[in-house]
């Protein structure tokens, strides 16, 4: 299901040099076309590899003008359907789109404190330089799993 | 001076640590190295560390999609223990128990952190009922019950997953020690020690800017491996690849040629999945209690359940291993009973009988939610092929095959593990003598991580001979790493990096891909065809199938011989020479061509593995047909590998294995 950009939604992320979609791509598929040499669209962004798309969505839930959607595989998958997030801050929507005209929406929560919100130290006590060669961590959350002494049977 | 393409800029950087990699592995280091760093500062040690990934952290790695489960969670009710006899039962006990034990130990440390900084854990109530994570249940590590899919799994909602991990890794490091869209490719030895690795180098792919970093040590995680063989499908469709597909083999190749002991390079993955889109199918046999029949419906994990007595005593495990579900699906389909199915219409009318109308559509988002968490694609087969899973039952089909170390493979490096577990301090083996002897003897050697070259440190799919730690087990493990890389740059402290190779070779050398373009462009009229280079997307394919047809792809039914791996040999010789040739027209095509590069060692590495064990360890995963047994007497060991970058020649020889846990307790 490779990645398309609709062309009246796509607005190059405001002339920016890296928009939005290339920032995120983890396989680096999206392609800012800044003259429209390349596609006939200036200013606009495309997928520069669909065969390599993992159909991972990391640019369809980012962009910012929900200009990006997917096609599912056009050697696999009969033509008709769509799977489109709608990403917020503490949920995701979907809309599901069958070949028959079925529709299917879903909502799912994503996280439950505010984006940006971690104070990954906050709280949490220093490391003890003593103990850097024993198991543990420099922080312990009642996770830590002793384990029976007598399950090991070389020591 | 600003660089353009062809004469980049060279930006050379000194730091203690650097950590290759952004995933799970990489974000689980960079959590955990910041308060040990603040405490060596105070015992006079200043370290710098350095985070490199190829992507952007927020969506990379295997996570990247997200997930649908965690499915190492280790709980208060099981031991360490049992996890390490799953580890060795799922991958036909030749794994290290010291590794597999200390993961278990440590792993619900990371899982209570994701669940503290937002992530969505779902949890059962005192009546049974199951609810997502956003509801306020007690958290975990204040006795939450969460909802197991299996003995080992929890159910998450994990779309941003990899998203809240990165925050938090993010936030500790602190954005001015990572740098984003910098493809490391490849390890840098000492100049006066070839056994010990000084620093590393890569391009960005986004500026003309290459990067030679030095440093005292590194931790590589860079993933698994992807697309070394020829995918099912082979059109647009071959992104979809079951593992992400930006997985090229970085870690192994990288380790590799700087000269780390590998370890279980033949052990691969082929997942049974949902046809084509390769959705998840745990959450369907394991919470909703579906069953996988052939056409005639016919469940074959009954019908050939006499064929688990063929492999003593790994088949009489109360749960057989994940090949050997396999090895009795293939007996299906070689024999002309396919197409496989899971049974969805049933398992889903099943649980229907006992549910009120509320519970059961939440039963069908549940379902929905496990493909959209972690597998978008498969709901878009399902939506395109009419499938609702209540009336249709779906395809199952075993994929091409995976290398990685982290999920149900064990393929890596050999790395130095806890010294409190019992394990071996010597090599008691009778080919002991055939162990290059600058290799340590024991399981480990001095610090945790480590792999057998002194500053190189590794975790996740890099770490061999375990297996079965999956997104929380990577992150713990990245965790451990990063202690024992603090105590080694202490421990050296007054030791400084030099690189064996000169800048302007190692430029020459990662920018030969555009050099060629350059120099050869104008010979011929169109880019593509062209005698004095390759395209890195050519050589994929040329790798792809001599991958597929001779070391035990689909094309063959997983099947490879003495014969055919001969061969696959001198196919994978010519290859690697003709690697050189690759070219690059941009940027981005130096990725794909130094993938590919990474790519071609890890199948080298598969392939020289396979052929050295004589047996057939993973039935359902590969066959040899002229060695088509299990050969305990002579084969329940590991087959370990060093790699000589001079002469491109790999040594392969045995390691004895060594039980730390009973295993006798899994068979029945």
């Amino acid at each position: 299901m490779p990645t398309f950009v609709r062309t009246e939604k796509c607005d190059g992320c405001k002339g920016q040099d890296k928009t939005a979609c290339m920032y995120i791509c983890p396989h680096d598929l999206m392609k800012l076309d800044k003259d429209g040499s390349l596609t006939g669209h200036a200013m606009k962004s495309f997928n520069q590899e669909p065969d390599q798309c993992w159909e991972c969505y990391s640019c369809i839930k980012i962009c910012p003008q929900q200009a990006i959607e997917a096609r599912p595989y056009a050697d696999i998958v009969p033509l008709g359907a769509s799977v489109q997030p709608l990403r917020g801050t503490d949920s995701i929507m979907w809309t599901i789109k069958f070949r028959n005209g079925n529709m299917k929406r879903f909502k799912f929560p994503i996280r439950t404190t505010p984006e940006g919100s971690i104070d990954p130290y906050g709280g949490k006590p220093e490391a003890d330089i003593s103990k850097i060669s024993e198991p543990g961590f420099f922080v312990q959350v009642n996770g830590y799993r002793a384990g029976d002494p007598s399950e090991l049977i070389r020591k | 001076m600003a660089g353009e393409f062809g004469n980049p800029e060279v930006i050379e950087e000194e730091v203690d640590i650097l950590i290759i990699g952004g995933g799970m592995g990489a974000c689980g280091a960079a959590y955990e190295i910041g308060p040990w760093v603040e405490a060596a500062k105070k015992e006079g040690v200043d370290i710098k560390v350095k985070l490199v990934d190829k992507a952007a952290m927020d969506r990379s790695g295997a996570v990247a999609q997200g997930l649908s489960a965690i499915n190492t969670y280790i709980g208060p009710e099981q031991d360490p223990a049992d996890y390490a006899r799953m580890v060795s039962n799922d991958l036909m006990g030749i794994t290290r128990d010291d590794l597999a034990y200390d993961l278990g130990r440590h792993v619900d440390e990371s899982v209570h952190l994701f669940e503290e900084w937002g992530l969505p854990i779902w949890k059962t109530d005192e009546n049974g009922e199951r609810h997502d994570g956003s509801k306020g249940l007690p958290a975990l590590k204040d006795g939450g019950k969460p909802v197991r899919s299996g003995k080992w799994q929890i159910m998450i909602n994990g779309e941003s997953y990899k998203w809240i991990v990165a925050e938090a890794a993010k936030k500790a490091l602190g954005t001015d020690r990572i740098q984003e869209r910098v493809f490391i490719v490849k390890l840098v030895n000492d100049k006066n020690d070839s056994n010990r690795v000084a620093g590393a180098v890569g391009f960005s792919v986004r500026e003309h800017k290459l990067y030679v970093y030095k440093f005292k040590a590194c931790l590589l995680v860079a993933g698994g491996c992807v697309n070394i063989f020829r995918p099912r499908s082979v059109g647009e469709g071959q992104g979809r690849a079951w593992y992400p597909v930006w997985n090229a083999g970085s870690t192994y190749a990288m380790a590799a040629e700087a000269g780390a002991e590998m370890t279980m390079m033949e052990n691969r993955f082929v997942p049974t999945r949902f046809k084509d889109g390769y959705g998840p199918v745990g959450a369907w046999f394991l919470l909703f209690k579906a069953k996988a029949t052939n056409a005639f419906g016919e469940i074959y994990m009954e019908r050939n359940k006499e064929l688990l007595n063929d492999y003593p005593p790994y088949g009489q495990a109360a749960v057989p291993a994940s090949c050997l579900r396999n090895h009795l699906m293939l007996k299906e389909m070689k024999e002309g009973r396919g197409p496989i199915w899971m049974d969805t219409v049933t398992a889903l009318a099943k649980l229907r009988e006992t549910l009120s109308p509320r519970e059961v559509k939440h039963l069908e988002a549940e379902a929905w939610e496990d493909f959209l968490d972690m597998c978008i694609g498969q709901c878009g087969i399902w939506a395109g092929e009419n499938i609702e899973p209540e009336k249709k039952n779906s395809e199952l089909m075993p994929t091409e095959p995976y290398l990685l170390g982290s999920h149900s493979g064990c393929c890596g490096i050999w790395v130095s593990g806890p010294e409190d577990l019992g394990a071996p301090t010597t090599e008691e083996h009778p080919e002991k003598d055939k162990i290059p002897s600058h290799l340590p003897e024991g399981w480990h050697w001095g610090y945790r991580g480590m792999t057998t070259v002194k500053g190189l440190f590794t975790a996740a799919d890099g770490v061999g001979a375990s297996g079965h730690k999956f997104s929380s087990g990577s992150h713990a493990e990245g965790r451990i790493a990063a202690k024992g890389m603090v105590k080694f740059v202490m421990d050296n402290r007054d030791w400084k990096p030099e690189l064996d190779t000169s800048v302007d070779e190692l430029i020459e050398e990662i920018y030969r891909p555009v050099r060629n373009f350059m120099e050869h462009k104008d010979y011929t009229t169109a880019i593509d065809v062209n005698p004095n280079y390759i395209t890195p997307r050519m050589l994929q394919f040329r790798l792809q199938k001599i991958m597929d047809e001779y070391v035990a792809g689909v094309a063959t039914y997983y099947t490879t011989n003495a014969h055919m791996l001969e061969l696959a040999e001198q196919k994978l010789e010519m290859l690697k020479e003709d690697a050189l040739k690759m070219r690059a027209k941009d940027l981005h095509e130096l990725l794909r061509a130094w993938e590919n590069y990474h790519r071609i060692l890890t199948a080298e590495a598969h392939m020289k593995h396979i052929q050295f064990r004589e047996e057939s360890r993973y039935p359902g995963f590969y066959y040899r047909s002229d060695k088509n047994f299990i050969d305990e007497e002579n084969w329940h060991c590991f087959v370990n590998s060093v790699y000589d970058r001079k002469t491109k020649t790999w040594t392969c020889f045995k390691r004895a294995h060594v039980d730390l846990v009973d295993k006798s307790k899994l068979f029945k």
